[in-house]
């Protein structure tokens, strides 16, 4: 584990990856391993909390892009539940059933040539054509960016979306590639020892956002 | 769950596991086959080196669509009109090849195990079998798997026959280790000549009537007769194999509800299967090459991300 962290100092964004690198580097300058020990976890969000932050997503989207057709693509894994709970709560506000497709990236990430085995590839499930629509991506972190770009050229290759916008839960900073999100739950300060995670009850049990040091 | 398998030269050497994860990576990517870009970049800048020293259209033609929808590029390399024929040895052949650098060997020769040879031999290499001799066709019973599964929804406990040819086919050997290991009840029927005498070993039973290996099955897998490799011992005339061992209409009434013939390719009508169940509804031959292309590109993406050479 040690050595896959060393080589891909960002991999700790992946979501399969999340529970199991303690290392990070200090970004593009090479790998500062950091080992940070008995640091408590600290909640950022409880269920409420994570349920007030949808409802704004929802508002926001609505506010910007709510009269144009639009399509949520939530990225595997967790971006998908959350993508449905976003809809759940644009479709209280406005009565409006926005359609959620599935993406599934790992084919397209820039470290297939780097990792020891390829992640396990799903399938993308996308219920309406996307050409000539608003595709809004949804992801449960903004780290390293580099999942987002993944995403934008999954999406391109099942047409050309009118625009594409990103709502993400929290966005921790970061960032290794010009990306930005357009709506996000909460912004929250981390440092690059920290691992933020997003649980959510379909997958994880239950709903909460907690800030956990690598050890 | 990862693969770790180095190279795909049997499927003796995959778990029910492994063989899973081809199969569910292989679901995930039959989609890409049937977009408007039938394109992924997952292996861009890697090279597959088709070696087909035997003839071959599907498998052949089903690697390179494979690769190439995966990004990957292809070379293809056959014997005729090589350097084989002014005398240099397979060995010698791949070595040259693989100096120049391919990160996947798809292979087809007419010797049994020759492959895992010559796998051994240059390590640097993920090799694929892709049918060697009257050993094994790993990736061909992949798709018969995933072409029964999507069919039937399972594998477990489905009864198969295997019918023909059993003895000098490859077809049939990976078959029958992949079905068993499954857990599917697997039953092979032929003339007698054409049954290997160790084939119980396997764990499937055997008899010489189609009659009675048809009853109550799910699925008939036909081999096709190999002319190529048969002497004239195993049985008296096309005509007569075609009367006794042919699947027929007739056969398939004896059989479960919703019966699901499969064949390998190229088929010989009217020899093996007559016409009207190649073509009839039972048939799923042209799903078999379809999911042959989603098989091989799961095969190819699965082996490219495996880093340390076996010792």
């Amino acid at each position: 584990m040690d050595r896959v962290a060393e080589i891909l100092p960002y991999r700790a964004s992946w979501h399969e990856c999340n529970d199991n690198h303690f290392v990070q580097s200090a970004g593009a300058g090479g790998a500062v391993v950091e080992r940070v020990v008995n640091k408590e976890p600290r909640q950022i969000m409880n269920e409420a909390e994570m349920d007030q932050a949808m409802a704004k997503i929802a508002r926001e989207i609505h506010k910007a892009v709510g009269n144009q057709d639009i399509v949520l693509l939530g990225i595997r894994t967790r971006g998908v539940p959350i993508a449905e709970w976003i809809a759940k709560k644009f479709h209280q506000l406005t009565d409006k059933t926005l359609p959620v497709g599935v993406l599934d990236i790992n084919l397209y990430r820039d470290d297939l040539s780097e990792v020891d085995h390829q992640p396990v590839v799903k399938q993308t499930e996308l219920p309406v054509s996307i050409h000539g629509k608003g595709v809004i991506l949804v992801d449960d972190v903004l780290f390293t960016g580099r999942t987002i770009r993944a995403a934008l050229d999954a999406v391109t290759d099942f047409g050309r979306p009118r625009f594409m916008q990103l709502a993400v839960v929290i966005d921790r900073g970061f960032r290794e590639l010009p990306i930005h999100a357009d709506y996000i739950g909460k912004t929250i300060k981390t440092t690059l020892a920290e691992n933020v995670k997003v649980s959510i009850k379909g997958v994880d049990g239950e709903n909460v956002v907690v800030v956990k040091t690598q050890k | 769950m990862a693969f770790t398998k180095h190279h795909l030269l049997r499927i003796a050497d995959l778990t029910s596991r492994d063989i899973e994860l081809i199969l569910s990576t292989a679901r995930s990517l039959k989609g890409i086959s049937f977009r408007s870009v039938k394109k992924v970049p997952a292996l861009r800048g890697k090279t597959v080196l088709n070696c087909f020293f035997e003839s071959s259209t599907r498998t052949r033609t089903s690697f390179e669509i494979a690769a190439k929808r995966l990004s990957a590029d292809t070379i293809n390399f056959s014997s005729g009109g090589s350097s084989m024929s002014k005398g240099e040895s397979v060995l010698d052949t791949i070595r040259n090849l693989n100096a120049m650098q391919p990160d996947i060997v798809v292979m087809r020769h007419q010797s049994s195990g020759l492959i895992g040879r010559i796998a051994a031999q240059v390590p640097q290499c993920h090799f694929i079998n892709a049918g060697d001799g009257m050993h094994e066709h790993p990736t061909q019973a992949l798709l018969d798997a995933m072409t029964i599964q999507e069919a039937k929804g399972k594998i477990r406990g489905l009864r198969v026959v295997i019918l023909g040819d059993v003895t000098h086919s490859r077809v049939a050997r990976s078959n029958i280790l992949l079905l068993r290991k499954l857990g599917a009840h697997v039953r092979v029927a032929g003339p007698s000549t054409l049954l290997p005498p160790e084939v119980d070993a396997l764990g499937v039973t055997h008899t010489t009537s189609v009659a009675a290996a048809t009853e109550g099955a799910d699925v008939v897998m036909v081999l096709r007769i190999q002319q190529e490799r048969l002497g004239e011992f195993a049985f008296p005339s096309v005509r007569e194999y075609a009367r006794y061992y042919g699947l027929s209409a007739q056969h398939l009434e004896r059989a479960a509800p919703h019966v699901v013939v499969l064949h390998p390719g190229p088929v010989n009508r009217g020899v093996e299967l007559s016409p009207d169940v190649a073509d009839g509804s039972s048939s799923l031959i042209l799903d078999q090459v379809e999911n042959g292309i989603a098989v091989r590109m799961a095969s190819l993406y699965l082996l490219s991300g495996v880093r340390e050479p076996v010792q």
